[in-house]
């Protein structure tokens, strides 16, 4: 990952810096600060604290490394407790006290929309590793998790491909299922899906009671054409589903659901047995089967001591951005943002997938697409893949407002919503 | 996966092959060429392979198949050889049955094509076991499959058949083959649809739903009767399953509740942690499902009645250290015990997040609390009958501890005039802290019903509180009857709205109309009356 200069350089820094602690054991060692900007407490702990853990491990193995520029970084950990409004003051204290090189954070779209305009304002760098509605691109924001067509849109196509004439479109009612589905939807009419075909349906948060929903799903796929369910139920709320497709024995075999948001962290909490076969779309695998994945695990099992602690896609988003940025601070040769927002810009490096992800001038990734089956160990085994990478389209093609969008953050567009009709840059027509 | 046409036929091969098997076995060299076809990651090859196999006729189809189904075939990668794993972990091979070394092997993996490709082979194969069971799920098979291959050996199974509910089933998959070949005489499909609309459920209108496209007017016309008519019947049933889940519902609502009708609808304490006593109920489970799984698995089913005890103590000692450490200080002050609980509750939740970790946890579900069956076209899910049976159970078993012994007459009696029972000899102030161990003890219980349908998180509890509260303060404060009552109203409020306003606009409907029933009715539907109300 590191070249070996830089190694070489780190290392003796890093010498340099132990014998001069114990010199001068009362003079503080200038570190590179780096936020971690997820939820500790409240509803999204339950996703959010693995990726913190995920962190901590990638900058302590960077410092044992010899960290980055002859430093050693320090990680600053701050809760926003799953409150919106908190992820904008926790993010303006962390840029403003505790002067942070780059945060990763954020996981539900609501935060990152609250913190989007303390990171502008205050010129700082966040790395967001979940995968998102789209519709987005911020000069200061990377996004390493998928956009639509990294992820709804093959996921849609692998349905269509084995023979899916009917769509049930089930989803959390808030901002990423809602305009996910508005793309999905826009998408399958324009593969000749009539709209009687397609069922769409928002439940709220933590919805518990699935009987009528899975009863009616039963019905819209009984009339004898192909039909699957979209899924882009969030949280909680996947649990109560999933136990419940299973009493009321929806097996995969007869209505697929494909999900979204439904990762090996997810199912850790379920009986699998009754869910085997149904599909899952992802970026990245805990049973992708390479070196370089076999050794993050291992890695992640040993710090967390735990020999069963399972691995997920926004996890390998994190390892993914955290590697681009220290690869973007070496080429800068600086922290400071402006240099590195400018070094980021075609960065590659390999993901776990067993390829490589580039970064792209919209500051989204390249990624694989997998579409895996859930097995009976809780476990995901993908059965179709795309043959390379995806590029993201930030900006959809399905969505009738951001047609004409484009991202380029390179000068001398360094735009995140250029309109290519009008040819001017900020003309959204949200 | 493989051609359309190709696959009845090659169904048809199987069978006539299967009813002939014993007669002319395939050769071993056969069964080794055949199997080794599983030996590759090609899914649609795997599919291919095991029509294949199903169609040979080979002893063998039923053994491989099965052991593929229950992802135990493997083989190994240098030669393609293909073995079986055994139960005891040992290997066979999959052409001979013989005991045999592997070595270093990869399983054959399936995804759903495979899936289908054995459900239709198993169907067709096993129609002549002897356990009737198998029978009756290989004719479902053979109904969703529909390979026209499969009407000889059908005809001939139902000739055998003694059992009338698998005679019933194999009718029915019979005249599904028969309507669904376009072929077949118009008089015989006719007569066909006549038997799938006795089946009259949502598979039959999926088989009527998918004609061949070359089908006969009259045939048609007959299809669109027939599904007219099971549709209206359906509907008829949907109104009963609304109730079902309706009154399964309310059973989920009363067992959080029926708790908080104690603390709050009987001792008067705003009890925000009221929640977190559920969730740590559904802990407890977890953990001694954890000790069973250590110590006696073979106890796993009985892990809940073990559970039951043992989250009822454990929540209702917080319960107890809760109102000796907190709230016996601010009887009385409900805005300070309202702030007091949350911030007890937070504190619990943060606990358990500290101490089990912020993900969810997994609870079995014991084998009888698994799957569904059906009563008509009314579909029974297990867990949800046993939800309903127990939170039944909870609800008298406390209406009778109230009632009818001496600790729930002191309850009673301190409740409805302190000083008076206090005058009486009646300690109140341990009245007060083991009643209010009492509903959070079946919070507890609650606890262990809700881990088998929701989520074991740290927010289990929040899902609930405000529920709890709706359905104490609509059924009136201080009436067990009023809980029972507004929890199933409640219930079957919001499953009758549901599939009409979606599950959002159904939760704010029913909001609303709580609101304006308190406009009303202040006091809930069923008010105390006399002293009790002023104490």
């Amino acid at each position: 990952m590191l070249n070996l200069k830089s190694k070489v350089l780190g290392l003796a820094a890093g010498a340099a810096m132990a014998l001069g602690s114990f010199a001068v054991p009362a003079k503080a060692q200038e570190t590179i600060k780096v936020g971690i900007l997820h939820s500790l407490s409240g509803t999204m702990a339950i996703s959010e604290t693995t990726l913190k853990d995920v962190m901590l491990m990638l900058i302590d193995e960077q410092n044992k490394r010899g960290g980055l520029l002859g430093k050693k970084l320090e990680a600053v950990v701050v809760d926003p407790a799953s409150n919106w409004p908190l992820f904008a003051e926790k993010a303006r204290e962390l840029i403003t006290q505790n002067r942070v090189a780059a945060t990763f954070g954020c996981w539900t779209s609501v935060s990152r929309k609250s913190v989007l305009p303390v990171f502008e304002e205050l010129n700082s760098i966040l790395f967001y590793p979940v995968q998102y509605e789209g519709e987005e691109s911020s000069p200061n924001i990377f996004y390493t998790g998928a956009a639509p067509n990294q992820q709804a849109i093959p996921a849609v196509d692998y349905l269509l491909a084995e023979g899916v004439k009917r769509f049930v479109l089930e989803g959390t009612d808030y901002v990423y299922p809602r305009t996910t589905n508005k793309i999905l939807e826009a998408y399958l009419l324009s593969k000749g899906i009539k709209p009687e075909d397609i069922s769409i349906n928002y439940t709220p948060f933590g919805h518990s009671d699935w009987q009528t929903r899975v009863a009616a799903i039963k019905r819209f796929g009984s009339t004898g054409v192909k039909t699957a369910v979209v899924s882009t139920v969030n949280g909680d709320a996947n649990v109560p589903f999933y136990k419940e497709l299973g009493n009321q024995g929806v097996k995969a075999t007869d209505i697929p659901v494909v999900a979204f948001s439904v990762g090996e962290e997810e199912l850790a909490g379920i009986d699998t047995k009754p869910l085997v076969g149904h599909l899952a779309a992802w970026n990245y695998f805990q049973s992708v089967d390479n070196a370089a994945n076999r050794d993050f695990i291992a890695r992640w099992r040993a710090y967390k001591n735990n020999p069963r602690a399972v691995t997920n896609d926004p996890m390998e988003a994190h390892v993914i951005g955290f590697a681009m940025w220290v690869k973007a601070v070496e080429a800068a040769g600086t922290t400071d943002p402006a240099a590195v927002r400018r070094a980021m810009i075609g960065i590659a490096v390999p993901n776990l997938s067993g390829g490589v992800s580039t970064m792209m001038p919209n500051h989204h990734i390249t990624k694989p697409v997998l579409i895996g089956e859930i097995q009976d160990n809780g476990q995901i085994s993908t059965v179709w893949q795309t043959p390379g990478t995806v590029v993201a389209q930030e900006w959809s093609p399905h969505l009738e407002g951001s047609r004409d969008l484009i991202a380029d953050h390179r000068s001398p567009m360094s735009c995140g919503n250029f309109n290519v009709r009008t040819g001017r840059c900020g003309a959204a027509q949200r | 996966m493989n051609d359309p046409i190709q696959r009845p036929l090659l169904v048809i091969a199987a069978l006539i092959a299967a009813l002939a098997g014993l007669l002319a076995p395939a050769s071993a060299q056969d069964n080794a060429a055949l199997v080794q076809r599983f030996a590759t990651e090609n899914f649609g090859e795997i599919a291919n392979a095991v029509n294949a196999l199903a169609t040979s006729g080979s002893e063998r189809a039923s053994p491989v198949i099965e052991a593929l189904r229950d992802s135990r075939l493997v083989y190994r990668q240098g030669d393609r050889a293909v073995f079986i794993r055994q139960a005891d972990g040992s290997f066979a091979d999959a052409a001979t049955g013989a005991a045999a070394d592997a070595g270093a092997t990869r399983p054959v993996r399936l995804n759903n094509n495979v899936r289908r490709a054995i459900e239709a082979a198993m169907g067709a194969l096993t129609l002549m076991h002897p356990d009737a069971r198998r029978r009756a799920a290989a004719a479902e098979a053979v109904f969703k499959s529909r390979d026209a291959g499969a009407l000889a050996a059908l005809t001939q199974a139902i000739g055998q058949e003694r059992d009338t509910r698998v005679k019933r089933l194999m009718e029915e998959a019979r005249a599904a083959i028969v309507v669904a070949d376009a072929s077949a005489p118009d008089a015989d499909r006719i007569t066909a649809i006549g038997v799938i609309q006795r089946r009259g459920d949502q598979d039959a209108l999926a088989m009527l739903g998918s004609l061949p496209a070359n089908t006969t007017a009259s045939v048609r016309e007959a299809a669109e009767t027939a599904t007219a008519t099971i549709r209206r019947s359906l509907a008829f049933w949907e109104a009963g399953q609304n109730v079902w889940y309706g009154l399964s519902l309310g059973s989920v609502l009363l067992l959080a509740a029926i708790g908080l009708a104690i603390t709050f609808g009987v001792m008067g304490v705003i009890n925000m942690a009221h929640g977190e006593m559920v969730m740590i109920g559904a802990y407890t489970t977890f953990v001694v499902q954890q000790a069973i799984r250590a110590i006696a698995p073979g106890l796993m089913d009985a892990s809940l009645f073990i559970a039951l005890p043992m989250a009822f103590l454990v929540a209702g000692a917080i319960g107890v250290a809760i109102e000796r450490l907190i709230i016996r200080h601010l009887y009385g002050r409900a805005l300070e015990t309202l702030l007091a609980t949350w911030g007890v509750s937070l504190i619990l939740q943060q606990a358990v997040r500290s101490w089990f970790g912020p993900t969810n946890r997994e609870v079995t579900t014991p084998s009888w609390m698994s799957g569904s069956f059906e009563i008509g076209n009314l579909a029974i899910t297990a867990n949800r009958l046993a939800i309903i049976v127990f939170a039944g159970l909870v609800f008298a078993a406390l209406l009778m501890f109230l009632k009818r012994t001496p600790f729930g007459l002191q309850t009673r009696a301190v409740t409805q005039n302190r000083r008076m029972a206090g005058a009486m000899g009646i300690r109140t102030n341990w009245v007060d802290a083991l009643t209010f161990g009492l509903g959070s003890g079946i919070a507890g219980l609650a606890g262990v019903a809700l881990s088998q349908i929701d989520n074991v998180s740290p927010n289990l509890g929040q899902g609930y509180i405000i529920d709890s509260f709706m359905v104490v303060v609509f059924g009136g404060v201080g009436n067990l009857w009023g809980t029972l009552v507004g929890a199933m109203t409640l219930g079957i409020a919001n499953k009758f709205l549901e599939p009409y306003a979606g599950a959002v606009l159904g939760k704010i409907i029913v909001l609303v109309l709580i609101i304006l029933f308190i406009q009303k009715r202040p006091r809930g539907l069923f008010a105390l009356k006399g002293r009790a109300v002023e104490a």
